[in-house]
């Protein structure tokens, strides 16, 4: 019974989808009020029937409703209660639902909080995002049905894989997917615009909050996967450009682009048509991921829903969508552009070069991972790009535009003279090169080209991204201090500098060992002595598991016992390795079981793995640094307009 | 006008490769051996670790080798109609039990029948990375010459078999006669 009324809620959202993506469109277009009105009460019900159906199959999963298909192939009795709730998205049908569920929270939120935009610019941006929204439900409905029945029901099902039970993967893909889809909302503000034919600088400050939030949960959220990938894998990678991560990844690059853009477009009115060209790319690399991770085209370790009915729905979704988009764009754009002029030493220029570089960059990441797949159609044989390639390929954009963000960031506007720019970046300059060229082989103990290169890069932006923060903390009384806009992206540049110095130390100093070792056998890896003292079995709630105690110790002295395992969950017979960490600010122990050699010997991973914190910890304070720019007082001051008209004068609120 | 359109051309050109791509079976991985001869083997057997078995015991005979573990899902699945294949006595199967126990390999054939002429016990996958081995269960045909004639990747069934195998096992049995 719940179950149809899940399945049963979705058809009614999608009823409701269909008109607020005809009706305000088509209102919008004839400039008929009614029509037009449809669109915010029509998003409020889709979104209520929506979280009905994500309600019904969270209760299928808790209660363990095995006639449920999704539920039996996807939980187990004995799963702890966690993740039978985080199993709901665990596979393709419920992540599915779960993307629905946060577009149309999107929609809600561009709802609520947008009502100062013009009637028929509203109405279209929420008309656009029922629309896609139609598409997302339509495919649920149609090739992905969570909630259809499998009779007799099975006594037990058949598990969640085991990789997904862990925490971290909990919360990644809703996290991942709310800065996803959240692109939906630029994308949908860029076809307004096209459709309207208007696009002044009051549509760029209206577009930048949504943008800048939907890129600081994709930090977050690529940030989640890399550690879930980090410690659950088994491997001590932190990146593999695989598949799947590139797709989440490119939108990241193209999103990155536009906040960039979408920068010169409030303050100059300059970029018009290439801002909108970047908002549609962004959504259309998330559609494109979706895309490639959901039709089994591309091999890799996270596919999980490999179906070409659904690939054939999905491309067709995107041949509109995107098609569609781009038409829109070469018809509407060429009327939108206007030209201004910007000297060659100004900030439209640092902006632009950076946008360059990261298109460049998102088109070799995109042109890597399509690769296999160009070659396969050609006949060509079958081949992967591998991890080198992509390390050279990205390296080559990004170096550059590291060393620009310093210049670009204390740029002025329209012209800048030199000296003064100069005069300014000579401090920073002197740290970067002092303190990057010679820290890192001070500290490790060995010089080399990429390890300069990198530290410096990192201190540089580094040491930038402080002049702001550290002048307005030194301002005379009673001058204005740093806007929250500004103060934000030093804290983000900051967040880039230390990322790029946590990847510059790992590449250089990680020591890795694959050993064999038997209880009572002590090895030496960077300086650490690694004892197996013992292996014993353990039972888990729906695993056994194989542990091993190993006791680390420094200069003789103990500083702590790691317990890496080695789990058969039940169910599905699959191995899994839980790796043991040691982690402190500066570096992590990384112990991993392999396979047992025979006489009681096994084959242990030991890694070394300085300052790698520091690659999580700058993301983190990149998104940071969006949430202080997103919250400045700018985009603010509308809204409180708003309430305050909202309350007649005379009347107590 | 022409970077107006630049976008939806390079689109439109991106549609066609991931149609056919899409077209196209991810899990078809090619064998380098495909119509060359097998690499050479030989492992101690399953059922008796003093004895081998190996690339010897087949020669002359076209032969199936199955790549099989007790931790492989698809291998349980397909284990049913090796049987069945066994039991017509038209062809000789050989196993290779890949990064396995052997105590978990001997009572998996107790309980569930073994269909294997000979199992090697590749417990360190050394064989399976020669012949390479992606994942189990995979099934190697032989033509009597040892020549790798085709690779399947993932369970067996009647259709699989009816479909890729009869034909080449009839091309390869005509040739030689």
């Amino acid at each position: 019974m719940i179950a149809e009324i899940g399945h049963f809620a979705l058809i009614l959202a999608l009823s409701l989808a269909i008109c607020q993506g005809v009706l305000p469109l088509l209102g919008a277009h004839r400039n008929d009020q009614s029509l037009m009105a449809v669109a915010r009460p029509a998003a409020l019900g889709q979104f209520v029937f929506v979280i009905v159906a994500f309600a019904c199959l969270s209760w299928s999963f808790l209660n363990s409703d095995f006639s449920v298909k999704y539920v039996a192939d996807h939980s187990q009795l004995a799963l702890p209660a966690i993740y039978k709730f985080s199993a709901v998205w665990g596979a393709h049908e419920g992540s599915l639902l779960l993307w629905i569920v946060i577009l149309s929270a999107w929609t809600i939120a561009v709802s609520r909080y947008s009502q100062e935009l013009p009637e028929a610019f509203g109405a279209r941006v929420i008309g656009v995002l029922g629309l896609l929204s139609c598409g997302f439900l339509l495919f649920t409905l149609l090739t992905s049905n969570p909630f259809e029945r499998l009779i007799p029901a099975p006594l037990d099902g058949a598990d969640l894989n085991p990789l997904l039970q862990d925490p971290g993967l909990a919360i990644h893909p809703p996290i991942l997917y709310i800065g996803y889809v959240g692109f939906s909302v630029a994308f949908a503000f860029a076809i307004a615009a096209m459709l309207s034919g208007h696009l002044d600088q009051a549509w760029a400050r209206w577009t930048r909050p949504w943008t800048t939030w939907s890129w600081l949960f994709l930090t977050v959220g690529i940030a989640l996967g890399s550690w879930w990938a980090y410690y659950e894998l088994g491997w001590g990678g932190w990146w593999f450009w695989d598949p799947v991560e590139n797709a989440s990844f490119m939108p990241w690059l193209a999103g990155t682009a536009l906040i960039h853009s979408l920068a010169v477009t409030e303050k100059r009115g300059l970029f018009k048509s290439w801002t909108l060209l970047l908002a549609i790319t962004a959504f259309s690399l998330s559609l494109l991921g979706t895309f490639l991770v959901r039709s089994g085209i591309l091999i890799s370790v996270h596919a999980f829903a490999t179906d070409p009915a659904r690939g054939l729905f999905i491309l067709t979704f995107l041949g509109i969508v995107i098609g569609g988009a781009l038409a829109l764009y070469a018809w509407r754009a060429p009327a939108l552009d206007s030209a201004a002029g910007f000297r060659p030493l100004s900030r439209e220029t640092f902006l632009l070069l950076n946008n360059v570089l990261l298109v460049i960059a998102t088109t070799l990441v995109l042109a890597g991972t399509l690769a296999p797949l160009l070659i396969e159609v050609l006949d060509a044989g079958k081949i992967s790009v591998g991890p080198p390639w992509f390390e050279v390929a990205f390296a080559i954009p990004m170096i550059p535009l590291l060393f620009l963000v310093g210049l670009g960031m204390h740029t002025a506007w329209r012209t800048q003279a030199l000296q003064p720019l100069l005069r300014q970046l000579k401090v920073p300059a002197v740290i970067a090169l002092l303190v990057g060229g010679l820290l890192p082989g001070l500290v490790y103990g060995r010089f080399g080209v990429l390890v300069t290169v990198g530290a410096i890069a990192a201190f540089w932006v580094m040491s930038v991204a402080l002049i702001q923060p550290i002048r307005s903390l030194r301002r005379a009384k009673g001058t204005p201090g740093i806007t929250r806009a500004a103060f934000g992206m030093s804290v983000a540049h900051f967040g880039v500098g230390l990322f790029t110095l946590g990847v510059t130390i790992v590449s250089a100093f990680t020591v890795e060992a694959d050993l064999s070792l038997s209880p009572g056998q002590k090895v030496e890896v960077a300086g650490y002595e690694f004892e197996l003292r013992s292996l014993k079995n353990l039972q888990g709630p729906n695993y056994q598991a194989l542990e091993g105690e190993i006791d680390i110790s420094k200069d003789g002295v103990f500083i702590g016992q790691l317990r890496p395992q080695k789990r058969t969950y039940l169910v599905q017979q699959s191995p899994m390795t839980e790796a043991g960490i040691m982690a402190s600010w500066n570096r992590d122990l990384f112990v991993a079981l392999g396979d047992p050699l025979g006489n009681d010997a096994w084959s242990v991973r030991l890694q070394y793995k300085p300052m790698i914190r520091l690659i999580w910890l700058g993301a983190l304070v990149m998104a940071l640094g969006g949430i202080i720019a997103a919250s400045d007082r700018r985009y603010r001051v509308n809204a409180t307009a708003r309430q305050k008209a909202a309350v007649p004068s005379g009347e107590p609120a | 006008m022409l970077r107006y359109l630049a976008p939806i051309i390079v689109f439109a050109i991106m549609i066609p490769v991931f149609l056919i791509g899409l077209n196209r079976d991810p899990t078809e991985l090619p064998s380098p051996y495909i119509g060359k001869t097998g690499p050479q083997f030989e492992l101690p057997r399953l059922l008796d670790a003093q004895q081998t078995v190996g690339s010897a015991d087949y020669a002359g005979n076209i032969a199936l080798i199955n790549v099989w573990a007790t931790w492989c899902v698809g291998c349980r699945q397909e284990h049913g109609f090796l049987l069945k294949l066994a039991a017509k006595n038209d062809l000789s199967i050989y196993g290779i039990n890949w990064r396995d126990r052997r105590e978990d390999a001997v009572s998996w054939l107790d309980q569930l029948g073994n269909p294997y002429v000979a199992s090697g016990f590749d417990a360190d996958g050394r064989v399976g990375i020669d012949w390479g081995v992606y994942g189990a269960p995979e099934t190697f045909l032989i033509d009597a010459d040892g020549t790798v004639l085709y690779k399947h990747i993932s369970p067996l069934n009647q259709a699989v078999w009816d479909e890729e195998f009869v034909p080449r096992i009839q091309a390869a049995r005509g040739e030689s006669r």
